[in-house]
């Protein structure tokens, strides 16, 4: 059976592991490739919060709270997964973590990203990305290909 | 994009029961069981499992509601099995958030590789 509660990724990126750290604790760097503009530093234990700013989404508020900052190894913290209802309070909801583990290897830096705890996100929450993805989704593909065309 | 549309909005509705019907331990149990052994009796699946057979029957019409399992009456006994199109609906939710996180590190890549 299929793994609901977890999501897990992984990339080869040709830059040295001090860079990549860099591109995602720094929160100016992190927004920039990311989407949001943050408005303060990462620090742990710390909520840190912002605006979104990919094109289509400039209505939503981005929220995490950092866990873990091992130097260029484990950088994790919690959200709420498709938050996208702006009208929705999610902050009594459960988080999902986010885990971003870096690796060097011979030609860059392995990065393995793993979002899990799905399986406590209450029910009528994953059903609304199904109605999410009918309104919303084909637009967001067409502004990624676009920006990254761009 | 709040907005939701006549069909997005069944689709919700037909959505929750199904994730409501996952989060439980014990019908969890079931359908993995129900995925390695194929279709099975109330008498095979409670055999080995520390719940009662009412339970478990009260458990399968859940599962059965949120159109996840199928019984089938085979003489004498209820036969349950998996319906597979619904766990692809399941798995929705989490390719959607999964595509969303290639995007992401596709403009990470971009970010660090310039």
């Amino acid at each position: 059976m299929t793994n609901t509660d977890r999501i897990e990724k992984n990339i080869l990126l040709h830059a040295p592991k001090a860079r990549v750290w860099r591109a995602l604790t720094n929160a100016g760097e992190f927004g920039s490739w990311f989407g949001a503009r943050l408005e303060s530093d990462f620090a742990v234990g710390k909520p840190v919060t912002g605006n979104i700013t990919y094109p289509g989404y400039e209505h939503l508020k981005l929220e995490v709270t950092v866990e873990r900052m091992d130097a260029e190894r484990l950088f994790s913290f919690r959200w709420h997964p498709y938050a996208i209802d702006p009208k929705v309070d999610y902050s009594q909801e459960p988080t999902t973590l986010v885990e971003f583990r870096l690796e060097e290897v011979a030609d860059g830096t392995r990065l393995t990203v793993i979002e899990s705890g799905f399986d406590r996100i209450p029910a009528e929450r994953r059903a609304e990305a199904f109605r999410m993805n009918d309104n919303g989704w084909a637009q967001q593909m067409e502004n990624i290909q676009r920006h990254v065309a761009g | 994009m709040s907005q939701a549309s006549p069909i997005a909005a069944a689709q919700v509705r037909d959505a929750a029961p199904l994730f409501a019907a996952l989060g439980d331990e014990t019908r969890l149990r079931l359908l993995v069981r129900l995925a390695a052994s194929g279709p099975e009796s109330i008498t095979h699946l409670s055999a080995e499992s520390t719940v009662s057979r009412q339970a478990i029957k009260k458990h399968l019409d859940v599962l059965s509601k949120a159109g996840l399992v199928r019984g089938d009456r085979r003489g004498r006994e209820h036969i349950w099995e998996l319906e597979p199109k619904r766990f692809a609906d399941a798995c929705e939710y989490l390719d959607r958030i999964s595509r969303q996180w290639d995007d992401a590190l596709d403009r990470l890549k971009h970010f660090v590789e310039d």
